[in-house]
């Protein structure tokens, strides 16, 4: 459908006017678009190129006689920075954590959420409800009323069952116990319900008579789920997976909320927050900016491949 | 997972007589669905705990085992609103910098996007795509500059500075959205309208305007979800007088003793133009949060 419309559209232009006139209707196509464009250059490319000059300066804001050229000081001290190595460390195995995580879980739960079912509007209501709290909301009532240690639901739920048998209920501190688990927990609750929507999309749009026909065939459940389902939401996983990685990557209300990036927990935007931040050390900061940038590059490079492979079909192109 | 597993013993038996197979599945049917309402009650309940909470009085939220039944009160939010700081400051400033913007992501989308799809220019695929791309880059790498700006122009703690961010935040997800809410518009309609001699006005007001609203009106709870919900930029470039809700969520928790009940209806208070944009948009959702590319 479509895809028809898309062509007649581009088609629409028609015998293109020669010269002047040419020029003049080409802009005037344009014309709607510069704003938006002109804006977003000068917002987020601008301050960009500012931060990659910034990252070759000794620029800090407690020494500004020194303001200088530095060359690749910074990202020699970057790269050598100790806590540098464990932020890139910790920001890949909260990303990774959180993205499988909330995946498999999604899928799961659209899997559950596909059939149809007495209050199947109101369950998925309930599951959406995670990723309508403010992400700061949810990291503080995950950090005070969830994990805390002496009220914190958790361990009171603790209480009740060992209760129940009389026993001493255990009271651990999950946050001091497993400081970056408890922070993958918290985003896992929050990013569950969005891998989920996605994936509901992606089963809802199979083609449904081919399967009924596999089903006819004689194929079980596991079958027509491993070759036919799974094949089917291969792109829907891969784009939950890519643009949940671009969000979660930049993962700082939750760092910053459950644990101060404390306890190993500092992932790449909450250190460069504090360098810059805390230690004013501009050209630094800038270097661990652009360091980020690069890591992103490299996972964007594949979410704009799939973007464009899905929108690819869905335009017809 | 569980599906799967739930699935799988029911042996290869179920083809061909067609009654047990039925009857099998549904049995199975049965646990699939307390299965599913198990799951969505569990996801669902923080946010009952968080509200069940902020109705509590201080000594009953903070006890172990958790006083469910509890006697209910609104000290909690009255304590809130009236015991320290006001929150009505940093309430209405992340509701200015959240409509506002919106307001202005919508005003450069939707010429935008109409420049995308309905009548689109050259490589408009490219310029698509460089809107995404720029989504892409981690907000973080923009931080000190624009810091450093705000500092040069005398911008820190103002409001407009981080209506402007938050509209570079939400303009490429709102023109992917809106371009796949423009590209729903039947070709045949335009091209009616072409040849009844309708000009643009008529035909963006009569053809486009009613297929797009709700497309329109989901983008916007989007963008104000996004914006509402932001802390890095609030917190850096913000003080005392621009700070907003999420900021002020933070600082008013250091400050405090006994106060899981009052830090619940504040979580609350905040959270509750989300989640009400949020339901309201919800058959949109998926699309927004998918850049348009899943319908």
């Amino acid at each position: 459908m479509t895809s028809v419309a898309e062509q007649t559209r581009v088609g629409a232009a028609g015998p293109e006017p020669a010269g002047a006139a040419r020029r003049a209707s080409n802009w005037a196509r344009r014309a709607p678009l510069m704003p938006a464009l002109i804006f977003m250059i000068v917002v987020t490319q601008l301050p960009f190129l500012a931060t990659l000059v910034i990252s070759f300066m000794d620029w800090n804001a407690y020494y500004p006689d020194e303001r200088g050229f530095a060359g690749f000081d910074n990202f020699v001290r970057v790269f050598t920075d100790v806590n540098m190595r464990d932020a890139v460390w910790t920001t890949i195995l909260l990303t990774a954590g959180v993205v499988l995580l909330s995946l498999l879980l999604g899928l799961g739960i659209a899997l559950l959420l596909d059939r149809k079912f007495a209050g199947r509007g109101a369950v998925r209501t309930m599951m959406i409800a995670p990723f309508l709290v403010v992400p700061v909301a949810a990291a503080l009532l995950w950090k005070h009323a969830l994990y805390n240690p002496e009220y914190g639901l958790f361990n009171g739920v603790l209480t009740w069952i060992w209760g129940i048998f009389g026993a001493d209920p255990p009271q651990p501190d999950w946050i001091s116990i497993m400081p970056l688990w408890s922070i993958i927990f918290a985003l896992v609750w929050q990013w569950t319900p969005f891998m989920m929507l996605i994936l509901l999309a992606g089963l809802q749009s199979r083609p449904i008579d081919v399967i009924e026909a596999a089903r006819i065939d004689g194929a079980n459940n596991w079958q027509i789920f491993r070759s036919m389902t799974l094949p089917h939401l291969r792109q829907y996983l891969e784009l939950a997976a890519l643009l949940g990685s671009i969000y979660i990557v930049q993962t700082f209300d939750h760092v910053f909320t459950i644990t101060s990036g404390g306890l190993g927990t500092a992932n790449l935007p909450y250190l460069v927050y504090t360098i810059f931040y805390n230690a004013h050390d501009y050209g630094r900061a800038s270097a661990a900016a652009v360091v980020v940038v690069i890591g992103t590059i490299i996972i964007a490079t594949f979410a704009l491949r799939t973007v464009s492979s899905l929108f690819r079909e869905e335009t017809g192109r | 997972m569980s599906a799967i597993t739930d699935t799988g013993p029911v042996p290869a038996t179920r083809d061909e007589r067609g009654e047990p197979v039925k009857k099998r599945r549904e049995r199975g049917g049965i646990w699939l669905t307390l299965l599913a309402w198990v799951v969505g009650i569990l996801f669902v309940l923080p946010v009952v705990w968080m509200v069940l909470t902020s109705f509590h009085s201080e000594a009953d939220a903070a006890t172990n085992p958790p006083a469910v039944f509890a006697p209910l009160t609104i000290e909690g939010y009255r304590e809130f609103f009236t015991g320290g700081a006001s929150p009505w400051p940093p309430l209405l400033n992340s509701l200015t910098a959240s409509i506002v913007s919106t307001v202005l992501v919508l005003l450069l989308a939707i010429p935008a996007a109409y420049a995308l799809s309905i009548k689109p220019v050259k490589k408009w695929t490219d310029v698509l795509f460089f809107f995404l791309s720029t989504k892409m880059l981690p907000v973080v790498a923009g931080l000190l500059p624009i810091y450093l700006f705000a500092q040069y122009a005398g911008l820190l703690d103002n409001i407009w500075l981080l209506i402007i961010f938050y509209t570079s935040m939400n303009l490429p997800i709102a023109v992917w959205m809106m371009r796949s809410f423009l590209a729903e518009v039947p070709v045949e309609m335009l091209e009616a309208a072409s040849m009844d001699g309708a000009g643009l006005i008529k035909t963006l007001r009569s053809v486009i305007a009613p297929v797009v609203m709700p497309g329109i009106a989901a983008t916007a709870l989007i963008c104000f979800i996004f914006s509402w919900n932001e802390l890095l930029f609030a917190r850096v470039l913000t003080a005392t007088v621009a700070q907003t809700a999420p900021v002020f969520l933070t600082s008013f928790v250091t400050s405090q003793g006994l106060f899981l009940a009052q830090l619940c209806a504040a979580a609350f208070v905040v959270s509750l133009p989300v989640l009400v944009a949020g339901f309201a948009a919800q058959d949109k959702l998926v699309q927004g949060l998918s850049l348009g590319s899943v319908k």
